[in-house]
Order: C-alpha cells, then structure tokens, then sequence
C-alpha cells in the first residue's frame, strides 16, 4: 500500500516545491469533489494530497484595473453570494452554481473545475466565451495562458510538472455587453452536462453584435471555442436565419461520443438549440447593461 | 499508516480525533467517533445522506478529507435537537410523516435546516431544488417537501 | 368483532398517529445495517468480476494472505456447492446451487460484478489492498444481454446444466431459456375474429434498481459451540436465516438473526449476498465479521429488477368490448433462473374481463446479476405493455379510456390468468373517482400531455407470528418477525390499541429477532400491514380473553358473561350492574398475582388476500426541441381496502409514483460493448431528485377486503404497477405519437419528434 500523505503550505512557493518533489502522484487538493471520488472509486491512488486552501491568494476575489481575479479554490457558493460579480459576469457565475448540489457548492472550486478536465466541466465553456485567462505558478515562476489552453483531452490539462493554478482573470466587462451559460442534463439537478454552452457578446450602440465568443462543452474530448460563432453574429441582430446559422455552426463543431449520458445524434442537435438559446440570454442581458 | 491528529468542534463541543489521509470526515464520524446519525448512501456526492454543516455550510461528510479539519467547526444531526426538544424540522418531520425508512432523514434535516437560514421563506420549487443533493426513495419527496415549508413558516412565527 | 364493515367510528385506526420509531429516526438514534459495530471485528471486501462472462482458470491467493492484517482469504471452495433443485418448481424459485454460485462464483463468472474471493482484514483499507494482490486468471467468453437474443439457439450458454423445463420433446442442449408460464382461456382465433380493431406492438423495458438508500450491510459473530449472531439489513430476517442455514448446512436454531433498522429495500433486500461469506469468514477467524457493500457493489452485484421484450397482440369491437388479447413477453432474469414469470401472467390484463386471451412469459438467463423482487416484481412491465396497447385501443377507437376500462371493468366472482379470484373489489370505485376528479378535466397548455393507466396486484399473505405482552402496569409490547420498512410498527401499534380500547401510548410495537418469535416471513408482497396485523389482531384478542377470563375469577361469574368494553372487562348481563367495571391497567396489576404474566400469541398462514386497483393520473410537458420531460400533476387513486394509518399509505402510493417516473424516464441499466456495467452511481444511474417531480396527490379509495378483520389490502405495490404506463402515456399524449421503449430519455423522445416532423414534411 503506497503511503498518502497530507500537507497543507501557506504559500505558492511552498505549494509548487511540494508538487515538484511529489512527482507526478502529488495531486493539488482544492475541494475535493473530482478528487475524493476518484480515490473512492480507486480510480486514482495519489501519494500526496497539497491542500492550497490554505494559501490566500486562491480564496480571494478582487478586482483590479482591467480584470477580476478570482482565485482558484473559491467555492461556487462563494462565486453565487458575490454580487458585484454576479452582476458583472452572471453566465460564468450560473455555470459554476450549476455544479452539484447546494452540498457540493460549498466544496467546489472554480479551479479544480478546470484542472479536472473533464470535457463536461461546465464552467469551462462559460469561461472561455468571457476570454478567461489562467494563472500558473510553477517552478519556473508565474505564466497565464488563455482557458482553452488549459484541457488538453479528457483527465488531462497542459500544466506542467510542479505547476498548479492559483487564480482566473476575468475581463472587466464592457459597455452593452452580456454572457450566459446552458447546459443540458436529463434531471433537473445532480447530473452532468450532455451539453454545456457558453455565449458571450458585446452589442453596438444599434443594436448590432460587435464581438461575440461562443464555446461548447460535453461535444468533444475538450470544451471548445466556436470561431464561426463570432464571424455569424458580429455586426447582425439576432433574427432568425443568424439563429439558424448559429445553431448550424454549433452542430458543426460538435464531435461527441455516445456514451451513458447521450447519443452523437442528440448532443449534435441540442448542442445547436442550447446556442440559440443562451445567445438570446447573453442578447438580452447586453441590451439591458 | 500515519495519522494526523486534528482538534474540531462538533455540535459546539471540542472533539479531538486521529486520522488518517486520504479518510473521509464520513468514515471519521461514524467509525472514529461512533456517530453513527450522519448516514453513508454513496460515499460519492450523490446522494446527501452524510450532510453535515462545516464552517456554517452545509457539505457532504463524504467528499472532506479528516486531515483538514483543524480548528473547523462541525454540526451534525445528533446535535439538532437541544436537550430533549427536538428542533421545529425535526418535529414537522413527524408531524407530516416525512419520512418513512428514515435512512435519508438526517441528512435531509441537516440540508434543509442549513437552506431555511438562508432562505427562510422559500417557496415549494426553492425547496425542492434546495433539496436536490438528497435523494430520497420512499417518500417521493412530497411530504418531505410540505414539512420544510411549514417548518418554515411555524419558524418565521416565532422569529 | 371490529369487521363489520359498517363501523368507521374507530378510535385510532384510520387516524393521523404519532410514529412509535419516529423521533430515533429524526435524530440520528435509529440504527441501520450499517451503524453496528461489535468489538474485535474485522472487515470484510469481496474481489468482484471485471467480465460479463469468463470461465475462471485459477485463483492464487497467496500474496493476499501474506499481507499483514489479513486474517482469511475465501473462495467458492469456503462455499458449500448443492445440487440443481428439482420440479415442481415454487413461483419464487430459491435453487441452492443457483444462490451458491451467485454468492461466490464457481466455475464461471456470469456478469459483471459477481463475487469472486472475499478477504476479512483488520481494517477495510488493509481487505481492499489485499483484493488488489489476489490473482485470478480468467477465460474470458462471449456474452448475451438481451432475454429475446438470449434464448436463441447459439447464443452464449450461461449455465451449462440448464434445460428448458416444460418442453414436451427432451431438450439435449442446455439454454438460458429456463421456462416459460402461460395463462389462457377461450378462443384466441375466435376473438380476433369478432374484433374491429386489432393492434399489434412491442415494448421494450430496461432493468432498474431498487435503489434503497441504504446499502446492503451485515456483521457476523460466531462462537465455538458452532452459534452464529447474524446482525443485518433484511426485508425479512427469518428468510435470511433459513437462506444462511441451507446454504451453509447449519441447523437453523443455531442461527440467530437481528434485523436493523432499515433503510429502504422495495423488494432487493428479500434475498442472501454477503451474509454467508461474512459468516464463513467470522467461522474461519473465529472474529466477528462486517461485511457493507459500496454503492458501486450495490449497483453491479444486488439484484435489480427484469428488464422485458413484450410482443402484444389486442383486438376490440367499435363499442369498446375487448375481445381477444395475446401477448409473449421474454423476461431476463439475469445469471440465474428466477424471473417472476408467473407474476407477470398473473398481472396481464387482470383488471380487464376478456373472454379470449392467452400470456406466456419466459425466464430467461443472461449475463447481467440476478434480478431480485422490486415493488410488485413482473408487474410494471407487463402493465407498461397492456396498457400501453389498451390506451392505443381506446384512443384509435375514439373512446375515453376510462370509459373503455369501465366497460370491460372485472368484478366480484372474475378470475385473473393465474386463477386468483376476485372478491369483493373497488376497481369500478377508482375508475369513477379519477373521472370525476379535477385533474382529470382540466386544460392543458402547448406541449403539454395526460397520460392514464391502471394498474392490478394481487398482495401476499403467508406466515407471520406475532407476540403481545400486557406488563404489569398496564402497557403492552407487541412483538413481531417483520422489519419496519416504511411505518409497520405504527399500523401494528394502531390495530392493538383499537382492538384493546387503549392509547396507542400504552403500546411499544418491536422487531425481534429470529430467536424470539416464530417464523415470519418478509416485509414483501405488501403483506405485513395485511397478514402481520392480523395476527396482531389475534394475539391481543387472546390478551383480551384472558383478561376476561381473569375478571370472571375476580367476580364469580362465568367468563361468558365478561363482554370486552373501550378498555375494560364489563358484567354482561342485566343486574350485575353494581359489579364495578375493571380496566386493563387494574386487570394487568392483578395478574401475576392471580395465575400469571399474560401473552397473547398468533401463528397464523393469512390466506383471504385482496385484489388491489391503483390508478394514476399524469400530466406532463415536453421541450419539443430538447425531449425534456417535466412531469407537472399527478394523481394516483387507489383501493387501498382500509387505511390503518393513512399518513404511511399515502406516503407509499406517492413514492411508488415517483419510482414509476423515474423508470419512465431516465432509470436504466447501461452497459458498454464488453458488457460492463457502465452507470455504478446514483450520478449516472438517474433516480428521481425533489425537484424533478410534483407534489403527489393521492385519494384514497376504501373498499375493505371482507377477509381481513379490518379490511386491509396491500398498498404498498400496486402504486408502482401503473405508474411507468402512464408517465409514458402522458409523454405520446404529449408528443403525439405511440412510445414502447422504456426509459423514455430526451435522446429517444427527440428523435421520435424528430421522426413525426420529417412524416409531416
Ligand atoms: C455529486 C457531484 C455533482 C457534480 N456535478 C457537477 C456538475 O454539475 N458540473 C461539473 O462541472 N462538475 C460537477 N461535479 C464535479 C466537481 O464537483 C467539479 O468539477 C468541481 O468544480 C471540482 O472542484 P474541486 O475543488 O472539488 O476539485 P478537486 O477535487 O479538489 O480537484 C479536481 C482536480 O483538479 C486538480 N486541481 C484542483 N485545483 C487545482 C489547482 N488550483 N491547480 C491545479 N490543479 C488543481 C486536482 O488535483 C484534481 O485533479 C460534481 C461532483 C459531484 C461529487
Ligand atoms: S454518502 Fe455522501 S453523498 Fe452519499
Ligand atoms: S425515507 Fe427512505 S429514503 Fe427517504
């Protein structure tokens, strides 16, 4: 039986030394959710556990000139009870307060979201429609790459040996601009995404997309950016042949599986429906901004 | 296998107990302190039984880790009634037949106790989606359901 | 006697009491399968199949043994083997060579998930590493999934000594087809003949879960002297004892079984798992043994229910009169033989009086667990397939289908397929009560559909023993042999204190255990509240004769002239009136003093069974772009005979709903290419949350069964038994087209919808 041991450091450096001596069965440990199933099932045996809970700068939110930080280990329920960011970013906030139960929202982090990587995740497609951006810590200091960047298969992220994330930039949004995120489950709660989409747009003064970004999640082995979303919306209104457009660029993208949560047929179809739909939700909530 | 030795308080007492990494605050109440109200129904998230309140926010006992406990704050069901006057949820709960294995019960409590402060006028789809990582298979959730709204309700009452 | 009929005045039956077990359980005290623990016990793991089907080459367990903390290592050869059972076979079919092998595999494994080797430890992480160095090698063996493909010749044989019984040429190849049971009466051809519409369809239902809550648990204590302490979460603890003992050749006194509080069962927690291994490895360790199951080993290793091919065939007269019906329907029954074939046919249009008609169902093995009871086991997939066929017959026919059920309505002195016999009955009282309900009139919004289905159980009987104790202070205990599942204690409670005239806090209701009480059998069937109470009933009727007898002593007279009043022995006749009356508590004083403690007991065999009638009422909506179903009103209305404690009736007719809307739609068991299981959790295996379903209205519908002392029928099934039908009725109301295919997921309503837009085009 291979020992697990615990430790809990205070800062980032001593975080990422104890990852880089752990090797490659040292697991980050934010709020346990992913992790404490995947050990149940033995699905995973980790030899180290580094809770950076502990570590402040992973529990804060704050806002600085051009962005929001939010750092990695704030909970959903943290992110659901901060207006100001709710306010700002509500597509982002409601794809994080869809993980789980109200039991699971007081565990679950924001950043062990995204480093489980599963292609489900449902607030990594909200995350890369708002142009999110991830900050590293690792032995060879502090880098940021753009969220998309982040999953590179299903399990699987593009850290590096000793690295870990330790918060998310978000834009500080603009005028006229608004996102949202749907995703659909067969139940209407405790279930994971057949199809998550996240859609966000900034409007012009008449009415007309100026920038848009739209992702998928749950339809390929990593959420990914639909680009022919931007090129259908910027400059029109949201009538119903650029609907029918976006629905069409959203099947398009989609290359999922069948597997016990949908069928290829299904996420294809819905995936086109969902973007409708939460572009008419991002649409309106940027008229209202 | 090594264990760390953690100082809680739980149900407002100090409780001191050791554990091992990688075990559950699930497994550390009912194996290591014998309370045995907080029940196991998945060990995976999925099914609320082993609700418990920690730092004022209610969570699965089975998806937190013994080690990281130190100084946290724990409340369970064994510590809902006070003395021997069982709290309002627990009471309506009876009153409404509520329950009927009564496997899910404590959990149930333990969650919608935690919702009705935050929420203390709910309505029924609030508390049904309050109410959603607790699964219950008897009852339907309809009496369950009728009970928390008029917990709420005799508890608005009485400020 | 208290069944005259007339007499609703009761004092306690029929009222909203107090649960004598409520308050331990709304504070944690109650105690589950899983909350024992008993010192020195060692932990229990069992090494499960990875494969759907292999032969099993070898098992080294050496290295297992070795690790420190392990204190035994058993396989099928700690298992006592015994011989295929022989015909006539029971209804229930409990074959010992079958239950052997499914609770530890011998020559092959049959499913995934099945039992392989068990190690007891010093802690449950030392038994799970030590699972990890146990070698097996298999054989890996083609498998077979579906009943209908299973039975074909050339499919992969499960059990080798398996032949088809009941065929009239001797078959020299084994099959996993095990038997089939038909019913039949009349001319098929004939009534075929005479009908104006005949339909023909196929439903396909999948195997669902239990999913009680609580998962299977169990600690096994033995001593030297070859006594064995059995502490477990059972539906019926006398059963498991006589499971345990024939299995592992043991002499039944020398088992003793302690029932837990428990924490659900619908039927999965009627039958033996890990209980004799706990007990072999308790024998082989000389230490107590705890043996609990994860969810995953509940999920791929307990016995789900049936999944079903039905083939149907219905034919009626424009004015509604059915005239013939057929229908063949393969039941997989999992590795071993066993379905509840013979429930099924007596399901099978039961509520409806057809002249000409005719139902086999076939038992069929595949490589999937052993299926197990599950509420009303057999009958919601063959109410899923007659109604469905009975609502396409209505709707095509252009009748209401209250109305076409009315019209073909059984009555007092009809029979069903398997000969049970109706008496008196409420089922044309149900069918007026939902169409003159509210729900059934009221509008409907776009996309919005009503779904409606009936459905027949026949509850059990059978053996139950009951206990009553009057103490010296004039409280009583009342014992039974049945676990208190969802509020039995609490109609026990009620029909002793109506029969002794006194507060039902004067009473303590208790389980005992197999050492204390005579054989009961399980808390199934729908059977306690019926048979169990009855035997109440009896048992304290003996308290009360011996009371009366006791004050005939105290007064001269004869025992004759003692009447039994509100609690109190009562001078019968005129003149004696200055003869104070003596109350139970004086009487129960006096006692020990003037003969001895007094008991009331009951044995008895209930027989008197009544036929039950639920019907349910749905309403849902459906995103027609999505296929998401939210089901938005539901009434279910039922012949429940006498509600003891209505509370705990319509707390059943409301959970049996909401399974039935989770087996409509999204419960099922999924498996890959390899035949693995696929959907071990409560994440992916999809039982219904709070906020996927409405409030449940239930109306109670009391037409008492003349044969039991208070009219009782079985409540708790024959809720579930429509209640997949109707959802899905309400979804082809909703969608307008025909749906056979069970769980009605959004992937297969979609492309229904889809199907119906591209018919349009
Ligand atoms: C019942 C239940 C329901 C769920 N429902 C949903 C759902 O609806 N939608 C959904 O998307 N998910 C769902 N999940 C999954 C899970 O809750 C989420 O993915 C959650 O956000 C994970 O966060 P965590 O902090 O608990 O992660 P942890 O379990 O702590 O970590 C997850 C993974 O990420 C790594 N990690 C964590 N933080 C960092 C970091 N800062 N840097 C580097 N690596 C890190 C860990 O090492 C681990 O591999 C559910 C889980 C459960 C148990
Ligand atoms: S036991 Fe923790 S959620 Fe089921
Ligand atoms: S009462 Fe049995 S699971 Fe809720």
């Amino acid at each position: 039986m291979a020992e697990l041991k615990y430790e809990s450091p205070q800062t980032t450096e001593a975080a990422v030394a104890l990852l880089a001596a752990g090797g490659p069965t040292a697991r980050v440990f934010a709020g346990g959710t992913d992790l404490m199933v995947q050990m149940h099932e033995e699905m995973i045996e980790p030899t180290l556990l580094v809770d950076i809970k502990r570590i402040s700068e992973t529990r804060q939110i704050t806002f600085e000139d051009d962005y929001v930080r939010i750092g990695a280990a704030v909970t959903g329920a943290e992110l659901g009870e901060h207006a100001e960011l709710k306010a700002m970013w509500p597509g982002v906030v409601e794809a994080v307060e869809l993980i789980g139960s109200y039991q699971v929202q007081g565990r679950a982090t924001i950043g062990g979201n995204l480093c489980n990587a599963s292609p489900a995740a449902d607030s990594v497609p909200a995350l890369i429609a708002a142009a999110a951006r991830v900050v590293i810590a690792g032995p060879g200091g502090v880098r940021d790459i753009p969220v998309e960047d982040m999953p590179v298969g299903p399990g699987r992220t593009s850290l590096a040996a000793g690295e870990f994330v330790t918060s998310l930039l978000l834009p500080k949004r603009a005028e006229r601009a608004g996102d949202a995120y749907l995703r659909f489950i067969p139940r209407t709660e405790m279930d994971i995404a057949v199809v998550g989409v996240g859609v966000s747009v900034t409007l012009n003064p008449d009415g007309t997309c100026a920038t848009a970004r739209m992702a998928l999640g749950a339809v390929a082995p990593t959420a990914r950016l639909v680009k022919a979303a931007s090129d259908i919306l910027v400059g029109n209104k949201l009538d119903h042949a650029v609907l029918e457009a976006l629905a069409e660029a959203a099947s398009d993208a989609c290359s999922p599986i069948d597997d016990k949560r949908g069928t290829i047929v299904f996420r294809t179809k819905v995936a086109g429906v969902l973007a409708c739909r939460a572009a008419a939700i991002a649409w309106q909530r940027a008229e209202k901004n | 296998m090594a264990k760390n030795f953690v100082t809680t308080t739980i149900n407002g007492d100090e409780v001191e107990f050791a554990s091992y990494p990688g075990q559950s605050l699930l497994d550390v109440l009912r194996s290591e302190l014998h309370m045995t109200g907080t029940k196991n129904g998945c060990g995976s998230g999925d099914c609320g039984a082993c609700t418990v309140v920690l730092n004022g926010r209610p969570v699965n006992a089975c998806l937190v880790l013994g080690v990281e406990l130190d100084g946290a704050e724990i409340e369970t069901i064994e510590g809902m009634a006070t003395g021997t006057k069982l709290h309002p949820l627990q009471q309506k709960f009876l009153d409404h037949a509520a329950l009927q294995c009564g496997i899910c019960t404590p959990g149930i409590l333990t969650m919608a106790k935690a919702f009705l402060e935050k929420n203390p006028d709910p309505t029924e789809s609030e508390v049904r989606y309050g109410l959603a990582g607790n699964l219950c298979r008897c009852t339907g959730y309809d009496k369950i359901v009728r009970a928390v709204l008029d917990a709420a309700a005799d508890m608005r009452a009485d400020g | 006697m208290s069944n005259d009929q007339s007499t609703t005045n009761y004092r306690w039956v029929g009222k909203r009491t107090p649960r004598p077990d409520g308050v331990d359980k709304v504070t944690g005290r109650a105690r589950y399968g899983d909350d024992m623990s008993v010192p020195g016990m060692l932990h229990c793991k069992i090494l499960r199949s990875p494969h759907a089907h292999a032969r099993i080459v070898s098992i080294d367990l050496s290295k297992a043994k070795a690790l420190k903390g392990v204190k035994a290592v058993l396989t099928c050869a700690e298992i006592p083997d015994h011989p295929l059972s022989e015909p006539p076979y029971a209804p229930i079919i409990n074959d010992m060579h079958d239950i052997s092998r499914n609770v530890m595999a011998r020559e092959k494994v049959l499913y995934d998930g099945h039992a392989v080797a068990a190690v007891a430890a010093t802690s449950e992480r030392i038994a799970r590493a030590a699972l990890k160095l146990i070698d097996v090698e298999y054989e890996v063996l083609p498998h077979v999934l579906d009943p209908l493909e299973a039975a074909q010749p050339g499919a992969p044989i499960l059990n080798e000594d398996q032949f088809t019984f009941g065929d009239e040429t001797e078959p020299k190849v084994p099959s996993n087809l095990f038997r089939s049971i038909t019913g039949k009466r009349g001319d098929l051809e004939a009534g075929f003949a005479e009908a104006d519409l005949i339909i023909e369809r196929e439903f396909i239902s999948e195997p669902v879960h239990q999913g009680y809550i609580e998962p299977l648990a169990c600690i096994a204590t033995t001593s030297e002297d070859g006594c064995v302490e059995l502490w477990t979460t059972t539906q019926g603890h006398f059963v498991i004892r006589a499971l345990c003992a024939k299995l592992l050749n043991m002499e039944l006194a020398k088992i003793r079984v302690t029932a837990s509080e428990i924490g659900g069962g619908f039927g999965g927690k009627n039958t033996i798992y890990g209980e004799p291994v706990a007990i072999r490895l308790s024998q082989m360790t000389g230490r107590p043994v705890r043996m609990v199951m994860t969810r995953t080993e509940v999920f791929r290793a307990s016995g789900p229910t049936v999944g079903s091919r039905s083939k149907i065939k219905m034919g009626a007269k424009k004015d509604g009169t059915i005239t013939a019906a057929e229908v063949d329907t393969w039941y997989q029954a999992g590795a071993f033989k066993g379905a509840p074939v013979g429930r099924a046919v007596e399901t099978y249009f039961s509520s409806y009086k057809i002249a000409n008609v005719r139902a086999t169902c076939y038992d069929v093995c595949v490589n999937r667990p052993k299926v197990a009871a599950y509420r009303a086991p057999g009958a919601p997939m063959a109410a899923f397939a007659a109604e469905g066929a009975i609502n396409e017959l209505a709707d095509r026919l252009g009748i209401d289908p209250i109305d076409f059920r009315l019209k073909n309505a059984v009555g007092e002195g009809d029979e069903s397929l398997m000969g049970s016999k109706y008496g008196q009955i409420g089922l044309v009282e149900v069918l007026e009560k939902v169409k003159s309900h509210p729900h059934y009139a009221a509008p409907l919004g776009p996309n919005q559909g009503r779904g409606f289905a009936l459905g027949y159980w026949m509850h059990g009987g059978g053996l139950s023993s009951v206990s009553a104790h009057l103490l010296d202070d004039g409280t009583v205990t009342v014992a039974t042999g049945n676990p208190d599942i969802g509020g039995s204690r609490s109609s026990m409670r009620v029909m002793a204190a109506e029969e002794l005239g006194i507060d039902i806090e004067l009473i303590k209701p208790i389980v005992a255990d197999t050492g204390s009480m005579g054989y009961s059998h399980l808390t199934a069937g729908s059977r306690t509240t019926f048979a169990t109470g009855w035997a109440v009933v009896n048992a304290v009727r003996e308290i009360i004769d011996k009371l009366r007898a006791l004050a005939a002593k105290k007064w001269g007279i004869s025992v004759d002239d003692v009447i039994w009043e509100s609690g109190q022995a009562v001078p019968k006749k005129a003149g004696q009136d200055r003869i104070k009356p003596l109350s139970l508590k004086e009487l129960a004083g006096m006692a020990t003093k003037m003969g001895g403690a007094i008991a009331g007991h009951s044995e008895i065999n209930a027989g008197g069974v009544g036929a039950a009638f639920s019907a349910q009422l749905v309403d849902v909506e459906v995103d027609p772009e999505t296929g998401f179903v939210t089901p938005t009103r539901y009434t279910v209305v039922q012949d429940v005979g006498r509600a003891i404690s209505p509370d705990y009736v319509e707390g059943q007719m409301q959970g049996g709903a909401v399974q039935g809307i989770g087996w409509a739609l999204n419960e099922a068991y999924i498996y890959d290419a390899e035949g693995r299981l696929q959907n071990t959790g409560f994440l992916d295996y999809r039982m219904p949350v709070a906020s996927d379903v409405p409030m449940i209205d239930t109306v109670l519908v009391e037409v008492p069964n003349p044969n039991h002392p208070y009219g009782v029928r079985g409540v708790g099934e024959p809720c579930l038994v429509p209640a997949p039908a109707a959802v899905a009725n309400a979804v082809e109301n909703a969608i307008g087209r025909t749906m056979s295919w069970l769980p009605l997921s959004p992937p297969k309503i979609l492309q229904a919808i889809e199907e119906l837009k591209l018919a349009a085009e």
